[in-house]
């Protein structure tokens, strides 16, 4: 039995690792601390280990955090896939195909985010990858893509990545920016605090190193085969391409926190499902509390922040510190978290895709894996379906490996669209255990008891 | 002026089942359903189309079940041809497996007292030793011993059934009404009912309880028992692989889209529908060691259902006798009776009248005392 | 094609059986993007080819087969020396 289980090792889970340890060592705390990737810094800070040159300054502040996790006392297993997580905080995970299933006091998910899909006709086509994966390549393995890339979307990370690509030599032949017109109208009561912030002078020092690639604005697009290329077609023009990277912003990753039964809801100015938090990161089910970008995007710092604030209240609830001090220790965090939130809700508004981006086109994918299209959605929404749930049993979209990852949010957002409803009246699609696929020999090793032995014998 | 000449209460594979039927009998026929969440038993089956273990304690059930795995191929042939959607039906026999000498003797024994029973109409089936089924289906397991074979069992796409189902009652004229849980059914004078729903009020001549878990609630309201309780079921899906297993076995059964379903456990007095990761392991050991090399498939998705078990685990069939025009059905095997309930039962229901071979499923059995 | 910003140790292994060469710190993934492998994949529902999509272990559209297993997600395994890698042609054989 663990005191505390921390998975994931982005800011947020790097964070509350080391204030679990507390201040120079341990502070007795049991911590198993599992991450998926092989090393720690989640995606943001992936590759902190040994950073690319031109990644090192910007990794630097993080980098005394990196250190501070790595020098506890947890439990550290990277290359852990979990698959299961249930409200009574057991939790099952495999290590190179071997799988164990442990129980923790306190769960802190620190899954952070994922890239919201942008289901566009072709977005499926070999050579079409999203800004993430390839900004992925550049950190952890130093590639960048060579040819005639195309940057299609909008958000802060479309344009960081950018820059990034130009500093490695490699500028994007073209960017295709889709955000939507009235954005910047609707975003600007919030621009005096995004110019104060954190974030005001990064953003406006981004920009400037962007002036020499060609930015073209574009509603909506779609993608084509054309020999061995990809032709992007969009209102006003067209272009070849070698690559294709598309992103339309980040939305919470909450599979894990949907399979333990946390309860989700929709976040109307950030488009997406969100666990449902208290102050200190608590969700719906006791014991278990979600931080950083998992339980709404923040971004990186105020990720840092949440998981420190997710580890005082799992140290109380534990009895390991005392209400002051808890209380003491965390109001510098939640004061650093609240200077970060406020340029965000400048970016929030300005990048956030219009309803129609964020439904499927009749002729494209929405589920990437069952290759259900947008027209099926609205069929089945036509003929009854409600919400993604009905929708999956008419057509098995969310039933693919990914379970719903690619599509989750666009099925919402289609169905809605077709029934004439806001997507805060349509439910989420449901996410079961296992959350990742695990071989069914693992499970078949897992502890049973003689209850669960006689609930399948008592069939023959 | 009712809206409807019958209402049919429960989306479901019963409920849409009976619908197609009564829409096919010309009746302008309702479908009230609830929402996208809800305990739905239609979309957690297991798929099958199965005779050989079906009627020990009551003769009528088992032939009930043979006359409707006799009539799905002709109703999967019009579903097609109604719908477009092939719904994957495959009777080409099934197996239940044992993994000792002790599950097999138990088997035999039960299928031995299912035929003797009086009034049975004998269905063929034979036990098989670990060579023929190997012949069969080569990936046993050798912890295989034998098993039950029934040329009569198979299965089907409950998912494309489901959708099938939906698009035939809807082709046929029937109008499927989503988020309308029912409230009351209030049965009114000088016949018909007016059904209270969440935000709107349907009047119906007739009324149908296909309602699952429900039709214990709403049966009383219009003079009727349906004493059904939920008993958890669960279920675990693998990727999808190239076709392997080419029969359905009780347990473990390969989808015609590739996914293998492993179920499915017993489990009274559920809290919930959510899966246990012991019970979960359980299925996978039995399945790994009837199939070994299902151990090398990843697991994508595991779920459970709430099954509508009555007090003796048989359907519930009957017609209201205070309150002319409602019906009650409920069974915990809809897929297999699917054809029954489409081709049978609802031309009974538009006739206005159950015929008296369904008299052994009204829930006037439960009212007899018990014998010393 | 793909560019290497820096060069790190050279690692063996063979895709579709011929020896190729991928670099340390390369997922499987990578490795094969960096090779020009666009689509080592088909799909189980269409057969239409696919290539890597998100490289964070969320969209499953890396699949290979990796030393005699199936359905791997590419870009999660690190490439180690004298890995056996395969195309994922549709659904996988047991």
């Amino acid at each position: 039995m663990y005191d505390v289980a921390v998975l994931g090792a982005g800011p947020a889970g790097m964070a509350a690792v080391a204030e679990l340890a507390g201040q120079g060592g341990s502070n007795g705390a049991r911590v198993l601390w599992l991450d998926e990737n092989a090393a720690a810094g989640g995606q943001v800070y992936r590759g902190i280990a040994e950073p690319l040159k031109l990644l090192a300054r910007s990794y630097r502040p993080a980098r005394k955090l990196f250190e501070a996790a790595r020098g506890t006392d947890a439990e550290y297993i990277p290359g852990a896939t979990i698959w299961h997580l249930d409200p009574g905080a057991t939790l099952g995970f495999s290590v190179s195909g071997v799988a164990r299933m442990v129980e923790a006091r306190r769960v802190i998910i620190a899954t952070g985010a994922l890239e919201r899909p942008m289901p566009v006709p072709g977005w499926t086509l070999p050579g079409v990858m999203t800004v993430g994966a390839a900004q992925t390549m550049l950190k952890a393995q130093g590639l960048v893509p060579q040819g005639r890339v195309v940057l299609a979307g909008q958000g802060p990370l479309l344009w960081l990545y950018a820059a990034q690509a130009i500093a490695a030599g490699a500028p994007p032949a073209l960017i295709l920016e889709t955000r939507p017109a009235g954005n910047m109208w609707r975003a600007l009561p919030q621009l005096p605090g995004f110019l104060v912030s954190h974030y005001g002078w990064k953003g406006l020092a981004l920009l400037r190193r962007l002036r020499a690639v060609p930015v073209k604005r574009a509603a909506s697009l779609r993608i084509e085969q054309a020999g061995d290329e990809l032709r992007v077609t969009w209102p006003r023009g067209e272009a070849l391409a070698d690559h294709v990277l598309l992103h339309q912003g980040v939305v919470p990753h909450v599979n894990l926190a949907q399979a333990a039964g946390c309860a989700l809801e929709w976040r109307e100015d950030q488009a997406c499902f969100t666990p449902v938090t208290d102050a200190w990161g608590e969700s719906s089910v006791p014991g278990i509390a979600v931080a950083g970008d998992g339980a709404g995007i923040a971004g990186a710092e105020a990720a840092e922040c949440s998981g420190r604030i997710a580890a005082l209240a799992a140290l109380y609830a534990l009895g390991r510190i005392d209400a002051a001090a808890r209380d003491g220790r965390a109001v510098r965090w939640q004061k650093r978290r609240a200077a970060w939130g406020r340029g965000r809700a400048f970016l929030d508004a300005l990048y956030l895709p219009s309803p129609a981006q964020r439904r499927a086109a009749p002729d494209a994918i929405a589920c990437r894996c069952e290759e259900v299209t947008g027209q099926a959605l609205i069929d089945a929404a036509r003929a009854g379906a409600t919400g993604p749930n009905q929708t999956k049993a008419f057509l098995r979209c969310g039933m693919g490996p990914c379970q719903g990852r690619q599509c989750a949010l666009t099925l919402v957002e289609t169905i809605a669209a077709a029934r004439g409803v806001e997507p805060s009246k349509v439910a989420p699609l449901r996410a079961r255990n296992p959350v990742k696929p695990v071989s069914l020999a693992e499970i078949a090793v897992m502890p049973v008891s003689e209850a669960d032995e006689a609930a399948v014998l008592s069939r023959r | 002026m009712r809206d409807f000449d019958a209402a049919v209460i429960g989306g479901g594979v019963v409920g849409l089942s009976i619908a197609r039927g009564l829409a096919g009998q010309g009746l302008r026929c309702a479908i009230l359903d609830e929402g996208d969440i809800a305990a739905r038993a239609s979309r957690a089956n297991f798929a099958l189309v199965w005779v050989q273990s079906k009627g020990m304690g009551m003769a009528p059930y088992g032939h009930w079940t043979q006359r409707s795995a006799a009539a799905w191929a002709a109703f999967a042939e019009e579903l097609r041809a109604e719908t477009g959607i092939a719904t994957g039906l495959r009777q080409n026999g099934g197996y239940a497996l044992a993994l000792s000498e002790q599950e097999l003797d138990a088997r035999r024994a039960a299928m031995m007292r299912l035929h003797n029973q009086p009034g049975w109409d004998a269905i063929p089936w034979e036990v098989q030793d670990h060579a023929t089924i190997a012949r069969a289906m080569p990936a046993i397991g050798r912890d295989v011993v034998g098993g039950v074979f029934c040329p009569l069992d198979g299965d089907v796409n409950s998912l494309r059934l489901f959708r099938a189902l939906h698009a035939s009652a809807l082709a046929r004229g029937a109008t499927y009404l989503p988020d309308m849980p029912v409230q009351t059914i209030i049965p009114q004078p000088g016949g018909g009912f007016l059904i209270r729903c969440a935000g709107r009020d349907i009047a119906a001549a007739r009324v149908v309880l296909a309602a699952g878990l429900g039709n214990a609630r709403l049966a009383p309201m219009v003079g009727l028992a349906a004493p059904v309780r939920p008993q958890r079921g669960q279920i675990l899906v693998t990727e999808k692989a190239a076709p392997f297993l080419h029969h359905a076995t009780i347990t473990v059964r390969q989808t015609d889209e590739g996914g293998v379903m492993i179920g499915d456990s017993k489990e009274e007095e559920p809290a919930d529908t959510r899966t246990g990761p012991g019970i979960i392991a359980v299925m996978a050991q039995r399945a790994q060691r009837m199939f070994p090399v299902l151990g090398g498939l990843n697991v994508v998705r595991t779920w459970a259902g709430l099954r509508v078990m009555s007090p003796d685990g048989f359907p519930i069939y009957d017609q209201s006798v205070a309150t002319p025009g409602a019906f009650v059905a409920t069974c915990h095997s809809g897929v297999t009776l699917a054809a029954a309930h489409s081709e049978l039962l609802a031309p009974m229901i538009a006739a206005g009248r159950l015929d008296p071979t369904l008299a052994p499923f009204s829930a006037r059995r439960f009212d007899v005392p018990q014998a010393a | 094609m793909f560019r290497r910003l820096r060069e790190s140790a050279p690692i063996a292994f063979t895709f579709e059986g011929e020896a190729v060469q991928g670099r340390a710190g390369d997922s499987v993934a990578a490795a094969l993007l960096a090779l020009g492998v666009r689509a080592p994949r088909d799909t189980a529902v269409s057969g239409a080819p696919r290539g890597p999509y998100c490289m964070m272990g969320v969209c499953f559209d890396c699949l290979v087969e990796i030393d005699g297993v199936a359905n791997r997600q590419g870009c999660m395994v690190a490439l180690t020396p004298g890995m056996v890698v395969r195309r994922q042609r549709g659904k996988r054989d047991v």
